[in-house]
């Protein structure tokens, strides 16, 4: 029986205490779940263990021998095989290519490849763990799902006895997570030791066989999931008690406020991405929208903001038509947006705060007179809205980039709800970011709602869509497939209609 | 993905995207200009010419009889032929075929051309062979430079010093070579001893070359397209200072003998395709094999896995024990070498002597060719000969007198291959980290 333990791991980066004597053992035949926010320091520790980084401090053991890795290669060869978050895949590759990749097979001199034998041996260890996958399909082809697998395969074909996924579900439909923790079940069975990292506290407690809890780079207890619940862990993930259930009335939709008719988007590549599709946002109503990433939500969202041309069809707000209105045009229909990839398009991450927060409004009154800016006038806004909305930062004037994800969400919200809005666009609103700003951050849409504007809310959290919305529209392939009351129906059902069934 | 997922036993409903249709179009209309051209024209100034005569051999070439045809009527047929093209084209397409019939679209094309420019001339004939065989040794050092730039943009290192690349290759293969062979030495395989020292000299030249920019781009993390640009300014003003410094005051340091062709037994004697294809010096041979054996190191074996694998997705071949950073190097510096060979073809291949900024653009025409031919050794080969034939064919018209400013006609093949890559070979894509160099966590 394999064991792998690590001891009194420290990792420090410049200003950061990644890691802190963390303690941490598994077994064969043994799932441990690595339960963490975002920022506890899970992907470092796992970087350590797979020989990405190096420990200042503490050591890695197997089988009772103390190990170093200078590289991944060391630790593949130690046993360690690690199903990365953003798949390491290579897109136009094959299957086969990509599961042989580093360690292939040869014939003959001159290192020719053999891979009528690759084929054969990925299909061996398909069958023998029930990971269906064709050898010859290319990697961009083929759905999320069974990518998945294809890093398994990987895995378990340069011979790996400690297995770590790296939050493997985030990427998964409901249906998809059920099948992958079958794999985890199967692999476990047959003698593997797994380690399972996720923030998402169902899932833990639904796989794992023992619990450990990541915070602030320590590690701060051990748990099983007969003896602990989702409050229990949330609580221990946070250091305090955390609501999880979003606390809503029921709405009073009014006037329609955003309507869509018939709306085509093309995306990147001239292909419809959004392909007809009608709804409509009342005022005091959350909308929210499921579905897989990559079915058209991000041009959708893109394209009612004003970001993309829409192809045909229309977009109305408040009766007016801005189908082919600007951003300006559209943002001073007091709509507001919160972008999907706060970094990338949400906030501009060199500037100082109060320059994100004036982003919006810097070339009007009160912040501008003619050329010049009013800074004094731009500050004091900003201090107000970083009070109100409660961003934890030491200042006004330091640069977005140096605030945690969390409290950058929390200046693009403050952005863009501290002003008067009637229609809110937001997609992935807490994305990637610790569960206190979450609980902040879905009161304050439901505070939104309550106060008569209309709000589209796009996630691929199916929970956040089912926690929030009073209205759910899925989304697969670019159409809306299915519209269900809040409140009324299962992650199951949902999970159905977001894999394309009718 | 929904192709795939396409139950077995339907039939296959053929998904036309938009793009798809734009480009339909543009081909069928593409054909119907082209049919126009050729029919009011080609056809209306050779209907009263008479005959034409393609020669198939030279006298030193083994025997092959001349094709002779009638200018009209052979404009007459193309034209219609090109305008059925268009006309299916336009209604159903050709599916699969599509590249195909395009390729026989065009080569119909420039044959009615080829006619009514030969007719119309007072000679009435020229040497095809001639033009062939020169299309494929003007290809040759397009190719070569093409191929170096495969072999580092396929580990997504730029090479934009290609032609730098090249001029050094020239310059050092024939100051090395001419000292080297001032005596009379046996021919090895077309060139004596001293010309073998001076093609070894640039390919060790060419691999420096390369050494730097990978140094610059690989650990210096320096932009790629800079460094190519400043190698190539470098190399430039360098040659032509030594040339005109240093060899202009010692004219034995640039005058080498220069490999002659081969004569490959059996193959050469092949009529027609003999002499265009295999009659020819170590360069364009040594282009063709390049072209096979990267071809096979790239997508047959484990080391050409691992470099493309670098060049797709380099974190994903680290995360697998492949080392980045060597594969790197290693691909850039033998692209270097492959580009100093190429350069000593300028010299040694061809006149025996250098001149200032002799490559021409020889180098950037190479990175094109390697861009049209999708970053595939054979792609570039393909795209290399496309060049060589424009040029080939500058040179033809030259001789035949068309009463068109030569200037222009030598202009014709390159907007053609403008037309077709802009509109019809489609959107190329080069290895997606290309330029990107690869920082470890």
């Amino acid at each position: 029986m394999a064991t792998l333990e690590l001891k009194g791991i420290t990792k420090r980066f410049p200003g950061v205490l990644a890691n802190d004597q963390v303690d941490l053992k598994v077994s064969s035949g043994e799932i441990l779940g690595l339960l963490g926010e975002n920022g506890a320091g899970k992907t470092t520790l796992m970087n350590i263990l797979y020989g990405l980084y190096n420990a200042d401090e503490g050591e890695i053991i197997i089988d009772g021998e103390v190990k170093t890795f200078n590289g991944p290669g060391d630790a593949i060869a130690a046993g360690i095989g690690m199903v990365h978050q953003h798949f390491m895949l290579v897109p136009v590759f094959s299957v086969t290519e990509n599961v042989v990749l580093g360690v292939e097979p040869t014939k003959g001199a001159g290192g020719f490849l053999d891979i009528a034998k690759a084929k054969q041996d990925v299909r061996q260890i398909s069958k023998e763990y029930g990971l269906e996958v064709d050898p010859d399909a290319i990697i961009e082809d083929i759905p999320v799902g069974i990518q998945q697998r294809v890093e398994i395969i990987k895995v378990l074909f340069r011979h790996a006895e400690f297995l770590i996924f790296d939050e493997p579900t985030a990427v998964l439909t409901p249906q998809e997570v059920e099948e992958f923790f079958g794999i985890l079940n199967g692999l476990k069975d047959s003698g593997k030791a797994i380690i399972f990292i996720t923030h998402k506290l169902k899932e833990v407690l639904e796989v794992c066989d023992r619990i450990a809890v990541l915070r602030r780079g320590a590690m701060v207890g051990e748990a099983t999931p007969e003896a602990t619940n989702e409050e229990g862990l949330a609580e221990m993930m946070v250091g305090r008690p955390v609501e999880l259930v979003v606390d809503k009335a029921k709405s009073t939709p009014g006037d329609p406020v955003l309507e869509v008719t018939d709306l085509i988007v093309l995306d990147d590549r001239d292909h419809p991405a959004v392909e007809g599709i009608s709804f409509t946002v009342h005022a005091g109503e959350i909308v929210g929208v499921a579905g897989v990433q990559g079915n058209g939500q991000t041009e959708l969202v893109e394209s009612l903001t004003g970001l993309r041309s829409v192809a045909s069809g229309s977009v109305m707000i408040r009766g007016t038509d801005v189908t082919h209105a600007t951003p300006r045009q559209i943002h001073e229909h007091s709509v507001a947006h919160v972008p999907e990839d706060r970094q990338r398009s949400g906030l501009v991450m060199p500037f100082t705060i109060t320059e994100n927060i004036v982003l919006d409004g810097y070339y009007d009154e009160p912040y501008s007179a003619g050329i010049k800016m009013d800074w004094k006038a731009a500050r004091k806004k900003a201090e107000e809205l970083v009070e109100q909305y409660d961003v934890r930062t030491p200042g006004t004037e330091i640069p977005a980039s140096s605030l945690s994800g969390g409290n950058q969400q929390k200046v693009i919200v403050a952005r863009e709800f501290g002003r008067d809005v009637k229609l809110v666009i937001a997609s992935q609103p807490t994305r990637g970011i610790d569960v206190g700003s979450i609980e902040y951050i879905h009161e304050r849409i439901v505070e939104e709602r309550d106060e008569g504007s209309a709000l589209l809310i796009v996630s691929t959290e199916l929970d956040e869509v089912m926690a929030l919305s009073d209205r759910i529209l899925v989304m697969f392939d670019g159409r809306i497939v299915a519209e269900y009351e809040g409140g009324t129906v299962t992650a199951a059902e949902i999970g159905l209609s977001m894999a394309g069934a009718s | 993905m929904t192709a795939a997922t396409a139950a077995p036993g339907t039939p296959e409903v053929l998904i036309r995207t938009p793009a798809e249709i734009r480009r339909s179009r543009y081909l069928g209309f593409t054909y119907l200009f082209l049919a126009a051209l050729v029919l009011l024209l080609f056809y209306r100034w050779s209907v009263d010419l008479g005959n034409f005569t393609f020669k198939l051999a030279r006298p030193t070439d083994p025997s092959a009889p001349d094709l002779t045809l009638s200018a009209g009527r052979t404009t007459l047929i193309v034209g219609a032929v090109l305008a059925v093209l268009g006309g299916i084209q336009l209604s159903r397409g050709f599916g699969k075929a599509t590249n195909i019939v395009l390729g026989v679209g065009l080569t119909l094309f420039i044959f009615a051309f080829l006619a009514w420019a030969t007719a119309q001339s007072s000679l009435g004939q020229f040497s095809f062979v001639g033009m062939m065989n020169q299309t494929i040794v003007r290809s040759a050092p397009i190719t070569l430079g093409a191929l170096a730039g495969v072999m580092s943009e396929r580990v997504a290192v730029i090479n934009i010093a290609i032609e730098g690349q090249l001029l050094a290759g020239a310059f050092v293969a024939v100051v090395v070579a001419s000292p080297l062979t001032q005596t009379d030495q046996a021919l090895i395989l077309g060139a004596p001893l001293g010309n073998w020292i001076g093609v070894g000299a640039a390919i060790l030249t060419g691999m420096l070359l390369a050494w730097v920019l990978a140094v610059l781009a690989i650990r210096y993390v320096v932009d790629q397209i800079i460094v190519g640009v400043v190698i190539t300014i470098f190399v430039g003003g360098m040659t032509a200072f030594l040339a005109l410094r240093w060899l202009a005051d010692n004219p034995q340091l640039n005058q080498a003998p220069i490999f002659k062709a081969i004569e490959i037994p059996l193959l050469t004697k092949i009529p027609f395709f003999g002499p265009v294809l295999f009659k020819h010096n170590i360069f364009v041979l040594g282009s063709f094999v390049f072209v096979a054996l990267l071809t096979i190191l790239l997508f047959r074996t484990r080391w050409g896995l691992r470099a493309r694998a670098v060049g797709e997705h380099p974190a994903a071949a680290d995360t697998l024990g492949v080392n980045v950073y060597r594969t790197r190097y290693l691909n850039v510096i033998l692209g270097g070498a492959i580009a100093g060979f190429g350069g000593a073809f300028f010299t040694l291949g061809s006149v025996g002597r250098f001149d200032e900024n002799m490559t021409n653009g020889r180098g950037f025409i190479g990175l094109a060719a390697m861009i049209f031919g999708r970053w595939h050794p054979i792609g570039a080969m393909a795209a290399g000969l496309v060049f060589g034939f424009a040029d080939a064919m500058a040179q033809t018209l030259g001789i035949l007198q068309t009463g068109v400013p030569s200037e222009f006609l030598g202009m014709a093949p390159f907007i053609a291959t403008i037309l077709v890559v802009a509109g019809l070979v489609g959107k190329a894509r080069p290895p997606a980290a290309d330029g990107q160099p690869y920082i470890k966590q």
